[in-house]
């Protein structure tokens, strides 16, 4: 690693794991260096992606027309119902607006589109110049909550103020402002109920994982924030459990939870055949209720027989190659260490935009030696280890793809526009049959060496 | 999932909201000029969000690698000014870059708080000992316009810093041609062939044939080859002709504007050349200028596309389109589907200049069927007013894939971004080939639209009456 040259203020974000790894600690959740080409978004980029699945919700951005243009319907979240949150609505601030303030526009706006679409509630994200224009959101947004009688809630996102991690926080801040304290119906109840969290129903991936829970015999009460509606999302204090998925972006209001009413919660992870199967038998030991635990065994056995012939299948064919993984939070990046082992791969480069301590610190703990470990890593860093660790295949977001394709590296997407499900069992499949067709395309073959070929 | 549960929007639209956005922010545009200049590197003054999602966008579109630098403002740079951020930024692009030009754009946070790039970046110069010409520095904020105005103002920022005074150029035969946004890399490599075989010098500005286009190689280099040379920039004030391709507008705007204000390069402004008539048009004037008449190649090429809308013809009247986005691509298609009898219902754009509405109007003023022109607009208004006019098919970029979703009007992708299909960067639509290519999509599309629907139609229509 001595000879890759670091941009000044980065060499503390990239370790090498057996080298330094005990005795200096990762840098993680500092801001990014400026003009280092972090791959990083920002404030309202978090908050707009944990509350967009709302799917019933009128979500308008208070800002200048490209923040919302770039996040329109920005994620593959399915949704049973209502789909509002797929129209992309704004405020569209001119050079006016900045000078005299854009309240007025807001109000008007609110009055315009409250009554048309009739929305259960409103999102309203600030953008980086409402923060700096001082328009009072809260003040706007209660007038109008007023007015209309429904909650018109405002997100203080403004892109400045921090990195993604903090929008995710501000994000968990509106929601929990919607959850009423719980019903006593809780206690009637046969079925153990919990809420899902971290969980975006990208391609359908929440509806899977709850057609499981249902199998075993628990209910979900509310999914945050795939696929989920006002009204469910109002009775979430109503659950025994709360399982996050996403702990990046539901850590936080998990905790919060805890806290006001007392609900316990318990990371997962369904990523992969090993962290599902484990996650659902965490899942039925926290009810402590023997046909639970044993229909959860048979759940696991059942689904084992119908994937583990074509994972088996891929996994021959995968052995040995490199996998190097950067992505957006540090509890997918261990999970997918672990699922590329279950495909005969190694992962030898890992890195997050947002990872924690204690993500980078189990990922130290896990990871191979020699493995490089990246926070907040740039597209140059990106290639340097990709090519001095021989990595075979990168899984990473849109962004990322051109550079691994150019660098003759396999792709898999793993971010937030994603079209097919990778989680549960059935996306394990789908992710290792990915994975096969993208490292085991004949295509590779054809343009390895590249096109400059002189005796042509 | 439900789709139909949206319902279409009532009402006129309100200027105090933009419901689906037809467009997208200053710096945006800014990023893809600056990437055609060989060797450019891109510093976006503001908060590290833009920068993502603009690079995010681009990236998809040309399936490239897009490195864009930020100086990730925070809130203290917020506050205090961000000139150290800034600084910082450049030192950092260029030990990993080492480009020949930095771009600096800025966005609505530093155009908000007052940061002065043209001020920071020289008093960067002074400190570091480096050249102002190294830089080309455009305030760009993202509420100032879209990214069409924001692409057109950084042309004009790169123009008026680096080309040379008269007495440092010097005069030749080549001609200046300037191109808008929406020119493909595939469109440029297109104009390059046509100018060649017709033995024409020129300079093409913005170039990204290559750098947005980069052909797979045996290794990999951060900054791609291509792009307009630094140095051919330097002398286009020493050109025979511009000739830029774009909607009217207000030209104190427009690069070749100042090229003939500053160094008296006779200027002409003219429609992307799609559709028979505008291509003419663009050779006529290309021998007004030089003399020089089009290769046979081409001449064979005006042939064929003149035999394909013969062939077409029947089918493409059976079209009625709406054009969206971006000005200076509505302006030309209006002109092309005119031309084919693929009269527009619908013709929307970005756009907040008068005089594009009022061009787009003097085009279809004949056509004697109703079409309603909307300047400055949303999607919520292109797919009210689609409906209500009756559109068939659609050609924009691929946020009107909602008119398909939502409304059953199949898309023809082109433009700026195309991000649910694969090879934006590859769609040449311009000059005779391209507008072959074109027409054909177009007929084909109106064709398998007819096909797939016409059992159904006639069957629903007539059987249960013979039923009865
Ligand atoms: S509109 Fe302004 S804040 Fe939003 S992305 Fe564009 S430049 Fe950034």
């Amino acid at each position: 690693m001595e000879d890759v040259v670091l941009l000044k203020g980065r060499e503390q974000f990239v370790r090498q794991k057996g080298e330094r790894h005990q005795t200096l600690p990762i840098s993680c959740g500092a801001e990014s260096v400026a003009g280092c080409v972090s791959q990083r978004a920002c404030v309202y980029c978090g908050a707009r992606v944990v509350l967009n699945p709302v799917a019933d919700a009128l979500h308008l951005v208070h800002g200048p027309i490209g923040c919302a243009s770039y996040t329109w319907d920005i994620r593959g979240s399915l949704n049973s119902g209502k789909s509002l949150y797929r129209e992309g609505f704004s405020t569209d601030l001119r050079e006016k607006d900045i000078i005299f303030g854009g309240e007025t526009k807001l109000a008007a706006a609110l009055d315009e589109l409250i009554p048309k679409y009739q929305p259960p509630v409103v999102f309203v994200y600030s953008t980086c110049v409402v923060g700096i224009i001082g328009d009072d959101l809260d003040a706007v947004c209660k007038a109008a909550a007023e007015k209309y009688g429904v909650p018109v809630l405002p997100v203080q996102s403004s892109g400045f103020v921090g990195t993604k991690s903090i929008g995710y926080q501000t994000a968990c801040d509106v929601l929990f402002k919607l959850i009423e304290p719980p019903t006593t119906k809780l206690l009637l109840r046969r079925r153990p109920v919990i809420n899902y969290l971290g969980d975006f129903n990208l391609a359908g991936e929440a509806w899977i994982i709850r057609s499981y829970l249902k199998k075993i015999g628990i209910d979900v009460n509310v999914v945050f924030t795939g696929d989920s509606r006002y009204e469910e999302i109002r009775r979430a204090a109503n659950a025994e459990l709360n399982i996050i998925q996403c702990a990046g972006s539901m850590f936080y209001l998990a905790q919060k939870l805890e806290e006001a009413y007392h609900i316990p919660f318990m990371q997962v992870s369904f990523l992969g055949v090993e962290d599902t199967a484990d996650s659902l038998r965490k899942i039925a030991r926290f009810t402590n209720d023997p046909g639970i635990i044993r229909r959860t065994e048979e759940v696991i056995a059942a689904e084992l027989r119908r994937v583990m012939p074509d994972i088996s299948g891929y996994r021959t064919a995968l052995s040995g190659k490199k996998a190097a993984v950067y992505v957006g939070g540090g509890f997918k990046a261990i999970s997918l260490i672990r699922q590329f082992r279950e495909i005969g791969m190694e992962v030898v480069m890992v890195g997050t935009q947002t990872g924690r301590r204690e993500d980078y610190e189990i990922i130290g703990d896990i990871a191979n030696d020699g493995t490089i470990i990246l926070d907040d890593a740039n597209p140059a860093e990106l290639e340097r280890f990709m090519l001095t660790q021989g990595a075979d295949l990168l899984v990473g977001g849109v962004k990322e793809r051109p550079l691994a394709y150019k660098l003759g590296i396999a792709f898999v997407d793993h971010n937030h526009d994603r079209k097919h499900p990778l989680a549960g069992f059935e996306g394990a499949v789908n992710f290792a049959h990915e994975v096969y067709t993208t490292i085991c395309s004949p295509v590779w073959n054809a343009v390895k060496g590249g096109v400059v070929r002189g005796d042509l | 999932m439900e789709i139909s549960d949206v319902p279409v929007q009532q009402g006129t639209q309100s200027r105090s909201i933009a419901e689906n956005p037809c467009n997208m922010c200053m710096p945006m545009g800014g990023i893809i000029a600056l990437k055609g200049i060989e060797g450019a590197m891109v510093i976006l003054h503001g908060s590290q969000g833009c920068s993502t999602y603009m690079r995010r966008h681009i990236a998809e579109h040309f399936d490239e690698p897009v490195d864009v630098g930020s100086s990730s403002l925070n809130e203290k740079g917020t506050i205090y000014g961000g000139s150290d951020q800034l600084k910082t930024a450049i030192d950092n692009i260029r030990k990993a870059y080492d480009p020949a030009v930095i771009g600096v754009l800025t966005t609505c946070l530093a155009e908000t708080t007052g940061e002065d790039v043209h001020r920071i970046v020289e008093e960067y110069c002074r400190e570091r000992g480096v050249s102002r010409s190294m830089f080309i520095t455009a305030p760009t904020p993202g509420y100032g316009g879209s990214h069409g105005d924001g692409y057109w103002y950084t042309l004009r920022c790169v123009v008026e810093q680096l080309v040379l005074p008269l007495e440092q150029a010097t005069p030749h035969e080549g001609v200046n041609i300037i191109v808008p946004i929406t020119f493909s890399p595939a469109d440029v490599r297109e104009m390059k062939r046509t100018l060649s075989a017709m033995d024409i010098p020129y300079t093409i500005f913005p170039d990204i044939s290559e750098t947005m286009d980069r052909p797979y190689g045996a290794t990999y280099t951060k900054m791609s080859s291509g792009g307009t040379p630094v140095a051919v920039l330097h002398n286009m004030g020493g050109a025979k002709a511009t000739i830029e391709f774009g909607s009217p507008g207000d030209e104190r705007k427009f690069p070749g504007k100042y090229l003939e204000e500053k160094f008296g390069v006779p200027y002409y402004r003219i429609a992307s050349p799609i559709g028979l008539v505008q291509t003419d048009e663009f050779f006529s004037l290309l021998k007004k200028i030089t003399g020089k008449s089009m290769a046979h190649e081409t001449a064979a090429e005006r042939g064929r596309l003149m035999d394909a809308m013969i062939d077409g013809h029947k089918h493409a009247f059976s079209g009625r389109c709406t054009l969206f986005g971006d000005a200076d691509l509505t302006y030309a298609l209006a002109g092309f589907t005119t031309e084919i009898g693929m009269y527009p219902r619908v013709i929307a754009s970005d756009s907040r200049n008068r005089h594009w509405k009022e061009a787009v109007s003097a085009i279809t003023a004949d056509i004697g069927e109703p079409v309603t022109i909307f300047s400055d607009t949303d999607f919520g208004t292109v797919r009210r007013e689609s409906e209500i006019g009756g559109s068939n098919i659609a050609i924009g970029h691929s946020d009107g894939k909602y008119l398909e979703e939502h409304s059953g009007i199949p898309l023809v992708r082109l433009g700026f971004p195309i991000h649910d299909r694969i090879g934006g960067q590859r769609i040449c639509s311009t000059l005779y080939a391209g507008t072959n290519r074109l027409l054909d999509t177009c007929v084909n599309t109106l064709l398998e639209r007819k096909f797939s629907t016409y059992r159904k139609r006639m069957y629903d229509q007539y059987f249960p009456q013979i039923e009865r």
